[in-house]
């Protein structure tokens, strides 16, 4: 008897904890979910997207908070893969108390992730999706804020076109955002006359000299990396300890401060470093800077690219969720709810820019900077020059 | 020990100097002449047409105009192959053993110069060091590589192979790659906890990248960077001085020893452990010391940086064959310059079809093909099937 | 400790297998679970009870024809059902489905006859990429670019093809498993190992890489949107008319389209669990078996090793096939990320962790992983950034849970995790959890030579 008894007692108790932890207390609560990799190679820029959404939360939710709901944050990894993106999609999809999702970084994984968003209802503004289809297909759920490839390669090219340049070498990290900004950059460039004298995509992290031997034998006006700056910036430090004199164009992917860390001087040799982006710098914008130091002060590192963007995302849920809620008298909103009233914001004022979205989920017009490497010290990246500014719609 | 400084033999100084170099100019000739013959056949090409379209130059001035560089660069990186394989070559010449973890150890080599070099850049003394005081701040920091990867494929070897060593080949291989997998989370772990960086850049310090001038043609310039030149040099220095190790002293000869049979090695008095241990110890601070050299030559590292170079240099390993120090060495030169030669020329040969990206996969194709085709490698003994 | 651990599970299980009581503890936990999860739809112990239970169908000694009904009720009707409730739940059941498939695949060929091979997401990506490429619009797309509107292109195929293309995909994975066998089989066991795992890095790279000159794979970017099998519009009425009074709300499309990849994914795990249980049985079985020991002995004895060892890759690979078409068109979406060497490891994993060898062994290990991975580490990390936001402190030692590092997520840590588990499963118990009897026999001997040998040796079957 005494073993049975010794047998049931842990049953028991077993069962009242798993009830207890079962038990679901009424729902006050609103999450704000953030799906970006945080472990793998791309987990520098992943985190900061998480980090950036967590400071938004702490910052902006007193309105929410007074009309007595708790805000959190519910951070995801979905590591760079497609698959884990799903699950964790789905098991955002069923916690009633998400009402918002901030994510992703890789377009690869926010396409399929966003089905389920979408068969939800449930909201998705993206900092850092720049791939034209993930808006293209037209879901009301599906947002971004930040530009797309085949506007910023295209800005990338006619920027280009506007320096007199006639030759260019485009690469690219192999990755679906650096191809797809490589391939747009270059077909603007055959359409505005200049002469494409190689294409070519490349894994590598560090090791460039094989691919650098032909470009600079080359020699072209500018060479485009489609990529992220910790490619970039080695490839065009050792680009130009291998004797380039011309140009370095990136993309939006190169806007970090950490790029002036890895390049340093080299950014500023030859016909000197550019990069495209939509989020101004710090010194033009004050609230940037204002972002850039609370940042900062509260994680310890500087921002990397998109943290300013998923800042900007998760004000954009949070601002919707709010004004769903006043229309809902105060009770919880509903996810439709939350999705019309992101679609309804008008010139919403983020960090980054003044926002107001278009039918399909893009920015009804994007403002992109051109912007020059001025200064090789990390710190003073805020500072970089803007040589140019375009205001340019999506395309319907 | 004792004596094993005794009288030195020049010879084992001076013959894989002959090798090295030997290997150096065959593959380069070789790859070399390949090309220009390829290039002599595709004049009039497509390819050639679409040259002269966008550079403005013929296929074949493109290629021999190319070639010195792609050569420099072929040799530098043949060497950093060369000095992992060595690692990858002798524990499986000890243990018939692949230790899939090497990999690791190159990445921690290459983070803890990089610390170091980092932190001496923080207090402010890189700066104030000269040329010479930079290389010797730059060889401190190779030490310090070294002694970190030396160490950690001891304790690795000690943790994590030596219970396994009666077992079926399957078992040490899958806990090899464990190893590799924990190691490669635990270099991220500590840096992100520590510096909360993922990648880490070599301080710019020292005349480093300043060009060498080599040769002046006809308006072209032909020009090695100093740092090519330490990484080259350092590299030689440690095969010659491993070589050296293993055929000239008495601990060399109990490590061949333990290579050729181990239980008779042990009925001769020799510590079969004690030698394992001292094989993982120098394999390692070799794979760290080419950790260091990557990181000066390439500047960026992070804790994956170890996965592609390490699968590359076992390649070379193999290509050498596997188990023979030389081997190692041709078998690194031989993969680099090939590897050099692909990522420069593949793309403009295929005109763009097959481009740069398919630079690993040549790699991987030589590893295929040499164990279909020739298992012991190029200068490989007979490898008999375990029985 | 273990060995009274050990003799206490023997008691408790001698004590449940008597006479009715298994019956009773059987049904009585699925009712207790199913309860559990139906009214708390997002509690994670009610779910591990959930899975628990069904396992609990089979270590039960029960009259086998209850056994297989209770087994098709429960994942046949109770899944389902529960899985409308509660999406994410079925997500895991559908994953752990798959990569027990897989990992049945890879037991074969590493379990049964001792070939490692790394480079297993090579066979998956080609099926994968077979139903991706023939189920989308990519045919017609090969001389696009990425720049290339490609909205309105038709589909290749009808997407009731699907159903042929699981087929095929066997086919084709079979054939690959045979071209990479037939040269590579000859080669000792590490180099083996090392070539496996180039192949599959050959195969991720290629799939990056095939958008020149012709599109076949659309590089980085992946084939979408890949086409689903129509869904009957009777049988979709049927099911919600059954269940929406259960579930509380009208099962959408999508929700259905779960349920019925579920239960395709399920079909071909319960096939691939019967072919494999009849080989190792099988002739074919102990004649890997003995080439996996000792290969000069087998051949003595008139085994012909290569053609075997070929069947065996050929075996294994046409598993991985078929659940990768199942797969594209589950996610309609492929890409190469999907197909790493890290996840190559992962299925290696899950052999190891369950039983090298082991059919029961191997699919507890690959639910243990696919959990572990989906679920636990997420929602570990999810509690502890949770802690972190509540502001709370440990007691005693007054530290702030919210100064807890960023960095010490559990989710992060996935490949550290993999690595412990196989170093410490090859170091203590390289039989497994659920070790194959013959298996263990094999791995202990060798152990017992070994002075330093751990408890493995005093082991015996």
């Amino acid at each position: 008897m005494r073993k049975h008894v010794s047998m049931i007692a842990p049953a028991v108790a077993s069962l009242c904890l798993l009830l207890a932890a079962g038990c679901e207390k009424e729902n006050k609560t609103i999450k704000i979910a953030t799906q970006s990799p945080l472990s793998g190679a791309m987990s520098v820029i992943g985190s900061d997207i998480k980090s950036g959404t967590q400071l938004a939360i702490e910052q902006l939710s007193d309105p929410l908070v007074k009309m007595g709901f708790k805000v959190e944050l519910a951070p995801f990894d979905d590591q760079g893969n497609p698959d884990t993106g799903v699950a964790n999609a789905k098991a955002i999809v069923s916690d009633p108390s998400v009402l918002g999702v901030v994510g992703h970084y890789n377009s690869g994984v926010q396409i399929p992730s966003s089905e389920e968003y979408h068969s939800a209802g449930l909201c998705n503004v993206s900092p850092a999706n720049t791939n034209p289809k993930v808006t293209e297909r037209g879901y009301l759920e599906v947002n971004r804020i930040c530009g797309r490839d085949d506007v910023q390669g295209a800005v990338g090219a006619q920027f280009a076109k506007s320096k007199g340049i006639k030759s260019a070498y485009v690469l690219h990290d192999k990755t679906a955002y650096g191809q797809g900004i490589a391939e747009y950059f270059q077909k603007e460039a055959l359409t505005q006359g200049i002469k494409v004298v190689g294409f070519a995509g490349t894994e590598e992290k560090a090791n460039f000299d094989a691919i650098l031997s032909p470009i600079i034998a080359a020699k072209p006006e500018v060479i485009y990396f489609g990529g992220m700056f910790d490619q970039s910036a080695v490839l065009f430090k050792q680009a130009r300890q291998k004797g380039f004199k011309g140009m370095c164009l990136s993309d939006d992917g190169f806007d970090s401060s950490d790029a002036a860390k890895i390049g340093s001087d080299a950014l500023l040799q030859g016909a000197g470093t550019y990069f495209s982006t939509v989020s101004g710098p710090a010194n033009v914008y004050p609230d940037t800077a204002k972002f850039v130091t609370d940042f900062k002060a509260k994680f310890g590192n500087n921002p990397q690219p998109f943290a300013a963007q998923s800042y900007d995302c998760a004000a954009i849920l949070l601002k919707a969720i709010e004004n769903a809620a006043v229309a809902n008298k105060g009770k919880l909103p509903a996810r439709a709810d939350v999705t019309k009233a992101v679609r309804d914001l008008k010139d919403f004022h983020g960090i980054t820019a003044t926002m107001t979205f278009n039918a399909k989920g893009d920015l009804a017009k994007a403002k992109y900077f051109i912007i020059q490497v001025t200064s090789a010290d990390p710190a003073k990246w805020s500072a970089n020059r803007i040589d140019q500014t375009l205001d340019i719609a999506p395309p319907q | 020990m004792r004596k094993f400084m005794g009288s030195v033999d020049l010879r084992q100084i001076l013959l894989p100097i002959g090798q090295m170099a030997i290997f150096v100019v065959g593959a380069g000739a070789l790859c070399s002449v390949i090309m220009v013959i390829l290039a002599l056949l595709c004049r009039g090409s497509g390819a050639d047409h679409l040259l002269q379209a966008t550079q403005g130059v013929g296929i074949f001035t493109y290629t021999v105009g190319n070639l010195p560089q792609v050569l420099i660069d072929g040799m530098t990186i043949g060497f950093v192959y060369a000095a992992i394989a060595l690692g990858y070559t002798m524990v499986y010449g000890v243990l018939q053993f692949i230790n899939f973890a090497h990999s690791e150890i190159f990445a921690i080599g290459a983070f803890c110069g990089v610390e170091a070099l980092i932190a001496l850049n923080g207090l402010g003394i890189l700066a104030k060091a000269g040329t010479i005081g930079s290389f010797g701040y730059f060889g401190l920091a190779l030490l310090i590589g070294m002694a970190a990867s030396g160490g950690m494929a001891v304790l690795v070897e000690r943790v994590a192979y030596r219970p396994l060593r009666n077992s079926p080949t399957l078992v040490p291989l899958i806990s090899a790659i464990g190893v590799s997998f924990a190691l490669q989370d635990i270099i991220r772990m500590t840096e992100s906890l520590t510096t909360g960086q993922f990648y880490r850049v070599i301080p710019t310090f020292g005349n480093f990248d300043a060009h060498l001038v080599l040769l002046r043609i006809g308006g072209r310039v032909i020009d090695i960077q100093v740092k090519s030149v330490v990484v080259i040099v350092a590299a030689v220095a440690m095969l010659v001085a491993l070589n050296y190790l293993v055929k000239a002293t008495k601990v060399g000869k109990a490590i061949r020893a333990v290579a050729q049979d181990k239980h008779t090695a042990a009925l001769m008095g020799i510590g079969v452990n004690a030698i394992i241990s001292l094989t993982f110890l120098v394999g390692g601070s070799l794979g760290g010391a080419a950790g260091v050299l990557y990181a000066l030559k390439f500047t960026r590292i992070d804790p994956f940086v170890g996965f592609m170079p390490g699968i590359k240099a076992f390649a070379a390993a193999v290509l050498g064959g596997i188990g023979n120090l030389t081997g190692a060495l041709l078998g690194g030169m031989v993969l680099g310059m090939i590897e050099s030669f692909a990522g420069a020329y593949l793309g403009t040969y295929t005109m763009g079809a097959f481009g740069a990206e398919y630079k690993d996969m040549v790699a991987f194709l030589i590893l295929i093909l040499v164990i279909i085709f020739r298992p012991n490698g190029l200068l490989g003994e007979q490898v008999s099937q375990k029985a | 400790m273990l060995e009274s651990l050990k003799s206490k599970l023997r008691a408790l299980s001698a004590l449940l297998n008597q006479g009715r009581i298994p019956y009773a503890v059987c049904v009585g936990l699925i009712v207790l679970s199913t309860a559990l999860v139906y009214g708390n739809p997002r509690s994670i112990p009610s779910f591990l009870l959930f899975v628990f239970s069904a396992s609990s169908i089979y270590w039960l000694r029960m009259n086998r024809a209850i056994q297989l009904g209770l087994a098709v009720f429960f994942a046949v009707v109770l899944v389902p059902i529960l899985g409308a409730r509660n999406v994410f739940y079925l997500e895991v059941i559908f994953q752990i489905a798959v990569f027990s498939a897989l990992a049945l695949g890879l037991n074969i060929v590493v379990g049964f006859s001792g070939l490692l091979n790394f480079g297993y997401m090579a066979f998956y990506a080609v099926g994968a990429y077979l139903w991706g490429f023939f189920g989308s619009q990519q045919p017609n797309l090969l001389h696009a670019t990425v720049t290339t509107k490609a909205l309105h292109t038709p589909f290749f195929m009808a997407p009731d093809y699907f159903y042929l293309f699981i087929f095929l995909g066997v086919i084709v994975a079979a054939i690959l498993g045979l071209l990479l066998g037939l040269p590579v089989l000859r080669v000792r066991g590490d180099y083996l190992a090392i070539i496996t795992l180039a192949f599959g890095e050959i195969v991720r790279q290629l799939a990056n890489n095939l958008d020149k000159p012709l599109n076949f794979t659309n590089g980085p970017q992946g084939l979408t949107p890949i086409q689903r099998p129509t869904m009957p519009e009777g049988v979709l009425k049927l099911f919600n008319n059954l269940v929406q009074p259960l579930v509380g709300h009208r099962v959408t499309d999508s929700q259905a389209y779960n349920i019925l990849f579920y239960l395709i994914a399920l079909l071909v795990v319960v096939t691939v669990i019967i072919i494999t249980y009849r080989l190792d049985d099988s002739k074919v079985g102990r004649a890997w078996t003995a080439i996996r020991e000792d290969e000069l002995s087998a051949g003595a004895m008139g085994i012909n090793a290569n053609k075997l060892k070929l069947g065996a890759f050929a075996v294994g690979a046409s598993f991985a096939g078929a659940m990768g078409v199942l797969f594209a068109a589950s996610r309609t979406f492929v890409s190469p990320e999907t197909f790493t060497f890290l996840q190559s490891v992962g299925v290696l994993t899950m052999v190891i962790l369950g039983g090298i060898g082991s059919i029961t062994g191997v699919i507890v290990g690959a639910t243990v992983v696919t959990l572990l991975n989906i679920q636990v580490l997420q929602s570990f990390s999810l509690f502890l950034s949770q802690l972190r936001q509540s502001g709370a402190v440990i007691p005693i030692i007054n530290f702030h849970w919210s100064n807890l590092s960023n960095q010490l997520d559990p989710s992060k840590y996935q490949r550290l995790i993999f690595g412990v588990i196989l170093v410490l499963m090859m170091i203590y118990r390289p039989t497994g959890l659920l070790p194959a009897a013959r298996r263990k026999r094999e791995l202990t001997e060798r152990t017992e030579a070994d002075p330093e040998a751990t408890e493995n040796g005093a082991d015996h079957v």
